[in-house]
């Protein structure tokens, strides 16, 4: 079963959510998709990593043979490429790597060369499969780093896969959810938090993925995040309060979940539900 | 026009919370919301009208004409974003596709062809002599960056005489972060005392290293971890990042957002703090090389 953590808005606690769902299954996997910005494997600082370099493949041209004939340059919808003062310069920060340059060149002047753009982080932590994405800094695109993370987990063959999203609703979002059997949105009590919940709302409609709501920070009084749900009918999952303890063990990276009873209970609780939803939807929409 | 851009790597540490406290104390005459993908400012800028809008068009995405599709199966071959399924006739997947391009060029039969296609909204609220510059990426869409660069060209062109521009950017490190970073003269990070904060204000640091842009660190919710805002304050000594404050957690700082105002619109100890870093940081970006 694979579960995915998201939320429009940055910080609203994706990464406590899936951090703690995953250690409180017996035995999981986490995959942090957040490649710009991981931070899961801060909490379980996982044992025994080993790092995979990705790549991407860019062009490289053999000054030789380029005749200066500029259909490659032409044809780049990404201005990568530019012939001044007689010579191709290739951009590489801005290349797509369609490889659609090397398939116009009459000269086979273009071949194509591998630059790594980031890396797959994988490790353990207790029963916990680790797996994060760290995108290097200065790189544009990260997605070719998600396919990677979400390719060969057909080979894992654990009961649950927690996937903690980007912020946002962009493409990046969009390949992290292709794969889930439930999205949880995560979101907190504030004007912004609901405007974006809206947006997360809006993309697990159009990709006909069942979900529930996780309102993270809740305080007395009212939430305007829980009234956005119960005027739209979606279904609240779980509540996590606003609370210091929490916020300083979650701050320092800490799993809570490990270092407080009351935590195990709340995410245990939680991890049910979502257990029972996602049964519930595959007897209804098998 | 001189341009502050406020970053801060992890989302939700409070860019906004003090983009919009700036906009106000500034009185600010230009200023843009670049988070395109989650969008907020116009949440608490106070603008009541509604602003005038154009469709963004990125990249185009191809089209495949089934009646002339020989179905030769090289338009998939050669799609290296895995965008075109054979599934009852070729299609081209709208959301994967990048619009390179490859797919038109190798169809021996020209049945395929790049149409432009809508991929979000550009919004422009002016009146009198403020102008505020926005917009929403469609769901699912790939090109954030382009759109990033249209609402600081839509801010720029519209504010023409005006001297400074205040510029919310987006949480992350790429794309959009990138295009945000070009053309502004000092980025300043919002940091949040957690190990994950930390760690992402790391990234982000070096991200705007990496294009030579000035940068100064404010931490917000300092007293939620002491121990981490003394690690903060010490990363930036390190490197020679300016620290100009810090500002406590505020209960009152919800209330004030929930309500469309800015923290400098109430009397709290967050506005209070603001105001300092907000001095500083004017003096930083007008008064030194």
């Amino acid at each position: 079963m694979t579960i995915a953590v998201l939320s429009g808005k940055g910080g609203t606690g994706k990464t406590l959510v899936s951090v703690n769902l995953a250690a409180v299954a017996k035995k999981s996997t986490y995959i942090d998709c957040d490649v710009e910005e991981p931070n899961g494997h801060l909490f379980f600082k996982p044992e025994n990593v080993s790092d995979e370099e990705i790549s991407v493949k860019i062009p490289q041209v053999n000054n030789e043979l380029c005749d200066g004939c500029r259909r490659c340059v032409e044809f780049c919808n990404f201005n990568a490429l530019a012939y001044i003062q007689e010579k191709l310069i290739i951009f590489e920060d801005v290349c797509h790597s369609c490889g659609g340059c090397v398939i116009v060149c009459p000269q086979n002047a273009l071949t194509e060369k591998d630059r790594t753009i980031g890396i797959v982080q994988k490790g353990h932590s207790n029963e916990v499969y680790v797996k994060s994405g760290i995108l290097n800094t200065g790189e544009a695109m990260g997605i070719p780093i998600i396919n990677s993370l979400l390719s060969e987990n057909k080979d894992v063959c654990d009961d649950m896969i927690i996937i903690d999203c980007p912020p946002g609703s962009a493409c990046i979002v969009m390949d992290s959810i292709k794969d889930a059997d439930y999205c949880i949105l995560v979101a907190e009590p504030t004007v912004f938090g609901v405007h974006n919940l809206n947006m997360v709302f809006e993309l697990v409609k159009l990709f006909n993925k069942p979900f529930g709501v996780v309102l993270n920070k809740c305080l007395e009084g009212e939430n305007p995040a829980e009234l956005f749900c119960m005027e739209r009918n979606m279904k609240i999952i779980g509540k996590i309060p606003f609370d210091n303890e929490l916020g300083l063990l979650n701050s320092n990276a800490e799993i809570v979940t490990r270092k407080s009873n009351k935590y195990k209970e709340l995410f245990l609780e939680l991890l049910d539900t979502v257990k029972r939803e996602v049964q519930h939807e595959t007897i209804t929409n098998p | 026009m001189k341009q502050l851009l406020i970053l801060s790597g992890k989302g939700g540490t409070g860019k906004t919370t003090i983009a919009s406290a700036f906009i106000k104390l500034a009185n600010a005459k230009a200023y843009a919301d670049c988070d395109v993908d989650a969008p907020n400012l116009h949440l608490v800028a106070g603008w009541d009208f509604e602003p005038e809008r154009t469709d963004y068009f990125g990249l185009p995405i191809a089209q495949i004409n089934q009646q002339l599709c020989i179905e030769c199966d090289r338009c998939r071959e050669n799609c290296r974003f895995d965008a075109i399924t054979n599934i009852e006739g070729y299609n081209v997947n709208p959301f994967t596709c990048e619009g390179c391009g490859v797919c038109e060029y190798v169809c021996p039969v020209d049945a395929i062809q790049l149409k432009p296609a809508a991929a979000g909204e550009l919004m422009l609220y002016s009146h009198e002599n403020k102008v505020f510059s926005t917009a929403q990426l469609k769901m699912g869409s790939g090109t954030s960056g382009l759109l990033v660069t249209e609402v600081k060209k839509q801010m720029k062109e519209s504010a023409v005489d005006t001297e400074f521009a205040i510029i919310d950017g987006s949480p992350g490190i790429g794309c959009p972060v990138i295009a945000s970073l070009s053309g502004v003269d000092m980025v300043l990070i919002v940091a949040e005392p957690s190990i994950s904060g930390i760690s992402d204000m790391e990234r982000i640091v070096s991200t705007a290293a990496k294009f030579g842009t000035k940068t100064v660190v404010c931490i917000n919710k300092f007293d939620t971890n002491i121990e981490n805002t003394e690690k903060i304050k010490e990363f930036c000594e390190k490197h020679d990042l300016t620290f100009i404050g810090k500002i406590p957690f505020d209960i009152k700082a919800v209330e004030a957002i929930n309500n469309g105002q800015t923290i400098v619109d109430i009397k709290c100890a967050s506005g209070t703090a603001v105001k300092t870093i907000y001095e500083r940081a004017m003096e930083l970006l007008f008064n030194t090389p």
